[in-house]
């Protein structure tokens, strides 16, 4: 392994571990019967996929290689699919998975693959770029969380909601949402026709 | 309701953020910024999710997250055709490499 390969493993072995630690720690906030192993599950879950979603996420920017992002990429699908589920979000982690992990990162794998003369070809930026970079994302950080925080999010608690079925998106995709999903629909089609062009044959 | 609340989500989402826009902001390969175009749409849709399941809405959430999904899929494949040009003309997707519109 060369060494940015084990840094970065470690890296996200240690920021897994570092958001899952809590919830052992933790004991059961309510009473209930999921929680009388004294294990909090969903905390437990959280942290976790949250952990895995956010070292895959480092692990996209500190790749050098397109191919180990893409990978790093299907890590942050799937363990934002994990949290879909414990959002009580089932046919959106299902969707996330199929369409997502298993349509988007197969076309950015297939362009990665049809667009490297040189399949050890790294650009690397210039440090001072990725120094701005860096500097323009940590702030951007502190200030999103920094204007969360500052509000008190705990009006109007809805009561835990049960999981939408398919049924009920079936519904409202034909109901509430039927315009957005003529929409989505033309333009589909619009995208068909111009991708297919735009990388066809015709264009030589 | 349990111990994890809306925050966790949108402070989640937040370093989801910001780690896809300073993927966009550094890689000079091209699919490594569709990457990070991807990571950020990620992001908005937990956003989503987590708003419409902390503070009520029914289904529109995760109907909104629904519609996010379709267009990255559909933009994913546009981006990948016109790289797919870029390369037929320069024989790379380095964008440091596309300023032949340079003044």
């Amino acid at each position: 392994m060369t060494a940015s390969w084990r840094r970065s493993t470690v890296a996200a072995v240690l920021a897994g571990l570092a958001w899952a630690g809590p919830a052992w720690a933790r004991g059961p906030q309510t009473a209930g019967t999921a929680e009388t192993v004294g294990i909090d599950l969903e905390a437990l879950m959280f942290y976790l996929l949250g952990g895995l979603a956010a070292a895959c996420a480092v692990g996209c920017v500190m790749s050098s290689r397109v191919v180990r992002m893409a990978l790093f990429l299907f890590g942050a699908l799937g363990a934002v699919a994990g949290l879909y589920l414990l959002l009580h979000a089932n046919f959106l982690a299902a969707v996330q998975l199929i369409v997502y992990a298993g349509g988007t990162l197969v076309v950015i794998i297939f362009g990665i693959m049809l667009s490297s003369a040189s399949a050890a070809a790294r650009y690397q930026a210039r440090p001072a770029e990725k120094a701005a970079g860096a500097v323009v994302g940590l702030l951007l950080l502190a200030g999103l969380v920094t204007a969360v925080g500052r509000i008190d999010w705990s009006g109007r608690i809805a009561a835990v909601p049960s999981a939408p079925t398919v049924l009920e998106f079936g519904r409202a995709l034909l109901t509430t949402y039927l315009v957005p999903f003529e929409l989505s629909s033309v333009l589909l089609l619009a995208v068909m026709i111009g991708a297919a062009w735009l990388a066809g044959s015709g264009r030589r | 309701m349990g111990s994890i609340t809306l925050m966790h989500y949108l402070v989640l989402a937040a370093f989801l953020f910001c780690c896809g826009l300073v993927t966009m902001a550094v890689k000079r390969n091209a699919v490594g910024i569709l990457i990070g175009v991807e990571l950020v749409l990620n992001a908005a849709n937990l956003n989503l999710v987590a708003f419409g399941r902390y503070r009520g809405g029914g289904i529109d959430g995760q109907a909104a997250a629904l519609f996010v999904i379709v267009l990255a899929a559909a933009e994913a494949a546009v981006a990948i055709a016109i790289f797919m040009n870029f390369y037929r003309h320069l024989t790379t997707v380095d964008v440091d490499r596309g300023d032949l519109l340079r003044g």
